[in-house]
């Protein structure tokens, strides 16, 4: 019964198979992206185990196909098994098994980074210190108390769980949270005073002077999900009243994108005003505590801190203009105070493209950053982005690449050297 | 070198054809003595030295670069070609210059290529520039906007124009009356998706962009419409000195000046000023340099910025020097402008500017050079003489290929080298330079694949894609500086120097290997050559190469992996052009195991490694038409229509490679007289196709 099943998965055709299919899948899966976009094809194509129906080119053909991850464990499995029956200890073979067990060390690697790695992000101007990251896809529900002068409770509800709708209890809440309404996109607008404006979505907080509508959930790389959940808060003795928590109010990266398009629209100063009343901190007193419920992006909290000290963009002379507003950039670097009460520590480091800080299992690489000329003459702080990332896995591809590089040149230099004593013997 | 005397003395028929000794040796003393006479041969100015001013360093897209270099990136985006010719044909096959020969219905044509007695008076890269920045009147009346589409040619009511083996170029003065239609359909197509536009309107921007290079040029060292620039800047200052003594004695005498009244002394000023306003929004090159050795290397500016801080600053030297060059060149004072010139470039040298000085010197030495379009030509006559070689395998036309190429691999290598030294980058920085690399490594590959064989295999590759590639190179040029400055993520030599290098590598080594396979077939099918031996040695060959592009590949992708995650913190991302380079690995990888496991053999090999070009070619320029991703590179429309035909010239090769043995000409028939019916099959000669061992 097993022995079948043991030689298909040894089999060489299986190999073969699997690498044809594995160039389809990889051709197919670039191509939608033009289509699909970057991120969902992504997805689609490479992290799952089967695709059910491809486009190609604008057209959409319903044609089914193995995913990346059917691919892989596959090729991995089929390394694996034809390694176990195969394997002869020569030197003949000893190049093609390093190379195998290289790509072996690489797939597994890839699989771990896929289960295992987190990447948040880390906004701060300068002089601000930060102790969290923050998701760029995820949103969280938070309400925080305070408990005393120092601390304060966070009772954190995944924005997926809100989607889900329904009454939601927690029991450090002494009320429930029942959703009246999840969007997953929306957009605000702004409830002027002069217009005619519809009713709004509640009279508490925000809803009085913005409203927010739902919007198609997007793909597009440069754009964002800013989701808002419209929610009623049901305590004892009857509701507490019906609550917006919007993204747009809660997302610090939204909400200097909003300050900035205002301020475009409508100077400066009003641009202040809206925000401030975008931003008003929404909280209801229950049993003497007052609970502030925002919905923000999903937090990761660091035993440590870190402090922007100054932000530098540097582009080449002359190459800011009004057509090219950006101009070549030639450098974007972060210089950052670490701050570990742990460990004692307190150091500087300087954080910039292809040279990022590893640090207590975590690497922060240059992300974004608005600063340099343009935001000097704005008026503005100059404000740096980090992408933070968790990937315990992240040497296996250094380790695989010298593997398999040593295991194909060994491999060539056996034939070079057959073919080269050949013909010196004829 | 070595390896050519054994060569010689092995192969009898060389003595046998005394001529073609002869011919050989005229050939290659021809390119060397061409390539000779480039390096050593100065130019002399008979009149303006403009071979000096072509040395002066400024700074746009970001980089100090020689005028020489402006001028050439300029008439290549404007005109294509990097020469403005004077003279030509006219009606009824008179000769001379444009201006003798220009009436109505008259057909302007260039030289034509069989007119070796003419030689007609050229505009150099530099001598056009100079004219531009100096007298920009008579630019207006030169032949260099390339306008190809009919409509576009409608729309702008063209008529005449200089016509050279199909392409039709116009002045200034042919359009300048008619910009208003073009502006509307500039509007018009900006509005559009880069994916919806056709043809017609990319000639439309391509022409508009042309337009807005032309005039930053035009207002690049003096407002476009003025006449004697030393005067004006006097005129200038007394303007000013004059407002600022009327101010000044107005307000001595108690007035209190509102800013109507401010405004009206001022009137004189601001009327000139506003042109350097103008001039400073034009993104013009950054002309005046640093004020002295203390200033920021980086602290170039505009002509217009540096007249609008005229009368807080005053007007630096060297805003006077360049005055004095664009003044005595306009009033063709020949003895002045060259002594000011001289004076300019001391006035640079006492200013700290040594180090941009040099850089201009070694660039434009480096342009003049054209090392890559050199040995470009080189590797065409090579590949010609390796098809002589195979039409009656006389060695002499194999061993004069080997020199030839060999030649052009020196030129092609200094080349390259050159311009590593000049950027202080590794080989590849950009699209350009890739091209260049892969026919490099290519040249390399078939060189060594020769120096093994010696049947005229390697350097048919060699020479093949060496001069392939410096096409495609060249075609790529023809978008602007091919030394732009690296934007941040890619500014680091570590990567440049590992990841691009190796991956291009594999790049390469994936053509040998294709174009090996190309040879096999069309030696297979069309002719005899393809004996048994030759087809193994042939099979042999691809298999190596195979594995060698194996490990580049792989080497080069997971190394631009570890780069990805040094700087974005993600190792793999499904990026496009990742993903092209991932599918050479994998494809690379399963020719390898169909070949392990005998599922295919000599032609399915052969077959695969054609699949190889598609994959490749897909990989460096496809995967850059998507417009997606980190790597992408904008829509490239032209490169598109050249994929695609080259993708179909794969297809057919292969249709071809699977035509059955028994029809292909070498297999047809055994080695022997000639008059066997061709349609019987020959058993042998199909099985001796079959009996390739399965494993190498």
């Amino acid at each position: 019964m097993f022995k079948p099943i043991f030689k298909f998965f040894c089999s060489l055709r299986l190999t073969v198979t699997l690498l044809a299919l594995g160039i389809l899948l990889v051709f197919v899966g670039t191509v939608a992206q033009a289509d699909e976009g970057l991120y969902v094809a992504q997805e689609r194509y490479f992290k799952h185990w089967f695709v059910w129906g491809i486009t190609m080119f604008g057209h959409k053909l319903s044609v089914p196909l193995p995913g990346g991850y059917l691919i892989g464990t596959m090729l991995l499995i089929n390394l694996i098994a034809a390694h176990v029956k195969r394997f002869q200890w020569t030197w003949k073979k000893f190049g093609i098994h390093l190379t195998h067990a290289g790509v072996i060390l690489l797939l597994v690697g890839q699989l771990t980074t896929d289960l295992l790695s987190r990447e948040t992000q880390l906004r701060f101007t300068e002089g601000e210190a930060k102790s969290w990251s923050e998701s760029s896809m995820d949103y969280e529900l938070v309400f925080v108390t305070e408990v005393d002068a120092n601390n304060e409770q966070v009772v954190a509800i995944p924005h997926n769980r809100l989607a889900n709708g329904g009454e939601l209890k927690n029991e450090k809440l002494p009320f429930t949270v029942r959703v009246k309404n999840f969007w997953r996109n929306s957009e605000p607008s702004f409830r002027a005073p002069m217009q005619k404006n519809g009713p709004p979505l509640t009279e508490n907080g925000v809803a009085r002077s913005f409203d927010f509508h739902e919007t198609r959930v997007t793909h597009k790389m440069d754009d964002k999900n800013v989701p808002t959940a419209v929610i009623e808060l049901v305590g004892a003795s009857g509701s507490l009243g019906t609550w917006v928590a919007s993204g747009w109010s809660g997302d610090e990266t939204m909400v200097s994108a909003v300050q900035a398009s205002y301020a475009r629209q409508m100077g400066k100063q009003t641009a202040e005003t809206m925000v401030t009343r975008l931003t008003e901190p929404q909280s209801v007193q229950v049993g003497g505590k007052r609970f502030t419920l925002t919905l923000r992006p999903a937090r990761s909290y660091k035993p440590f801190s870190l402090t922007l000290l100054k932000a530098t963009h540097t582009t080449y002379p002359g190459t800011v203009s009004s057509s090219n507003p950006e101009g070549i950039p030639k450098d974007f670097r972060s210089r950052v105070l670490i701050d570990n009460p742990q460990k004692g520590e307190k150091r500087e480091v300087e954080i910039y493209m292809n040279s990022p800080l590893r640090y207590a299992g975590l690497t922060f690489f240059q992300y974004q950053m608005a600063a340099g000329e343009m935001v000097q003459r704005a008026g503005e702080t100059a404000s740096s982005t980090l992408q933070v990332v968790r990937n315990p896995s992240w040497l296996t591809p250094y380790a695989s690449c010298v593997i398999v590089a040593a295991g194909l040149i060994f491999q060539f230099m056996i034939h070079l050297v057959g073919f080269v004593s050949k013909r010196k013997a004829v | 070198m070595k390896d050519l005397p054994s060569v010689d003395s092995k192969n009898s028929s060389t003595r046998s054809g005394g001529w073609r000794v002869w011919v050989a040796w005229f050939l290659i003393v021809l390119f060397a003595g061409e390539i000779t006479a480039a390096l050593l041969i100065k130019r002399t100015d008979k009149t303006f030295a403009t071979s000096q001013f072509a040395k002066l360093p400024l700074v746009f897209n970001g980089r100090v670069q020689p005028m020489d270099s402006l001028a050439r990136n300029s008439l290549l985006q404007i005109r294509g070609i990097t020469e403005v010719p004077l003279e030509g044909n006219g009606a009824a096959g008179a000769w001379g210059t444009w201006e003798e020969l220009r009436a109505p219905q008259a057909e302007l044509s260039e030289r034509r290529w069989h007119q070796f007695s003419k030689h007609p008076k050229k505009l150099k890269p530099a001598d056009w520039l100079l004219e531009v920045f100096c007298n920009p009147r008579q630019a207006d009346d030169r032949y260099i906007f390339v306008i190809n589409h009919p409509d576009l040619r409608s729309l702008l009511k063209l008529e005449g124009g200089v016509e050279k083996s199909g392409l039709h170029f116009y002045r200034f003065n042919d359009i300048k009356d008619r910009l208003d239609g073009l502006r509307d359909e500039v509007e018009r197509i900006g509005k559009l998706d880069a994916s919806q536009r056709n043809p017609y309107d990319r000639a439309v921007q391509q022409l508009n962009n042309a337009f807005g290079l032309y005039f930053r040029l035009k207002n690049t060292l003096q407002p476009e419409d003025t006449a004697d620039f030393r005067k004006e800047i006097d005129d200038y200052l007394a303007a000013v000195a004059t407002a600022r003594a009327a101010v000044r004695e107005r307000e001595a005498k108690g007035e209190k000046l509102d800013e109507d009244a401010i405004g009206e002394l001022l009137a004189p000023v601001q009327k000139i000023a506003r042109r350097y306003d103008a001039m400073a929004r034009m993104d013009t090159p950054l002309i005046v340099p640093p004020e002295n050795a203390s200033a920021s290397r980086e602290a170039w500016h505009r002509m217009g910025e540096a007249m609008l801080q005229a009368p807080q600053d005053g007007v630096p030297e060297s805003v006077r020097s360049l005055a004095g060059l664009a003044s005595t060149y306009r009033a063709n004072d020949v003895a002045k402008f060259n002594q000011m010139l001289g004076d300019y470039r001391a006035l640079l040298e006492k200013q700290g500017l040594t180090k941009e000085l040099t850089k201009g010197i070694r660039e434009s030495f480096f342009n003049q050079l054209l090392a890559f379009k050199r040995s470009m030509y080189v590797y065409l006559m090579a590949f010609l003489l390796v098809l002589l070689y195979w039409a009656n395998l006389t060695e002499v036309w194999r061993v004069t290929a080997v020199r030839l190429i060999l030649l052009g691999f020196v030129v092609h290598t200094a080349g390259l080298i050159f311009r590593m030294w000049l950027e202080g980058r590794p080989p590849v920085t950009n699209l350009y330079s890739s091209a260049i690399f892969i026919g490099w490594g290519a040249v390399v590959l078939g060189l060594v694949l020769e120096k093994f064989h010696k049947n005229g295999i390697g350097i048919s590759v060699a020479a093949a894609v060496g001069f392939l590639s410096l096409i495609v190179a060249h075609n790529l040029s023809l978008a602007g500086d091919t030394m732009e400055m690296m934007r941040a993520v890619l500014d680091t030599n570590i990567w440049l120097a590992t990841h691009v290098v190796v991956v291009t590598l594999g790049y390469a080594s994936t053509f040998v290997a294709g174009f090996l396979a190309v040879i096999y077939i069309m030696r297979g099918v069309f002719t005899k050559t393809l004996d048994a031996v030759t087809a193994k040695g042939l099979s042999r060959m691809i298999y190596a190469i195979v594995c060698f592009a194996t490990l580049f590949s792989f080497v080069g992708t997971v190394l631009g992996g570890i780069w990805a995650d040094q700087s974005w913190g993600r190792f793999w991302g499904w990026d496009p052009k990742e993903n092209g380079a991932l599918i050479i690995v994998l494809w690379n990888a399963l020719i390898l195991h169909l070949r392990w496991g005998g599922m295919i053999r000599e032609r399915g090999l052969v077959n695969c490694a054609i699949v190889g070009n598609i994959v490749t070619s897909w990989s460096w320029f496809g995967v850059n038409m998507l417009g997606i991703g980190l790597h992408s590179y904008g829509f490239m429309d032209e490169a598109f229509t050249w994929l695609m035909l080259f993708v179909g010239s794969q297809l057919l090769l292969i249709a071809l490679g699977l035509i059955p043995a028994r029809y292909w000409r070498s297999f047809r028939s055994p080695p022997g007289p000639p008059s066997d019916p061709p349609k019987k099959a020959n058993p042998p000669a199909d099985g001796q196709l079959r009996t390739a061992p399965a494993s190498a």
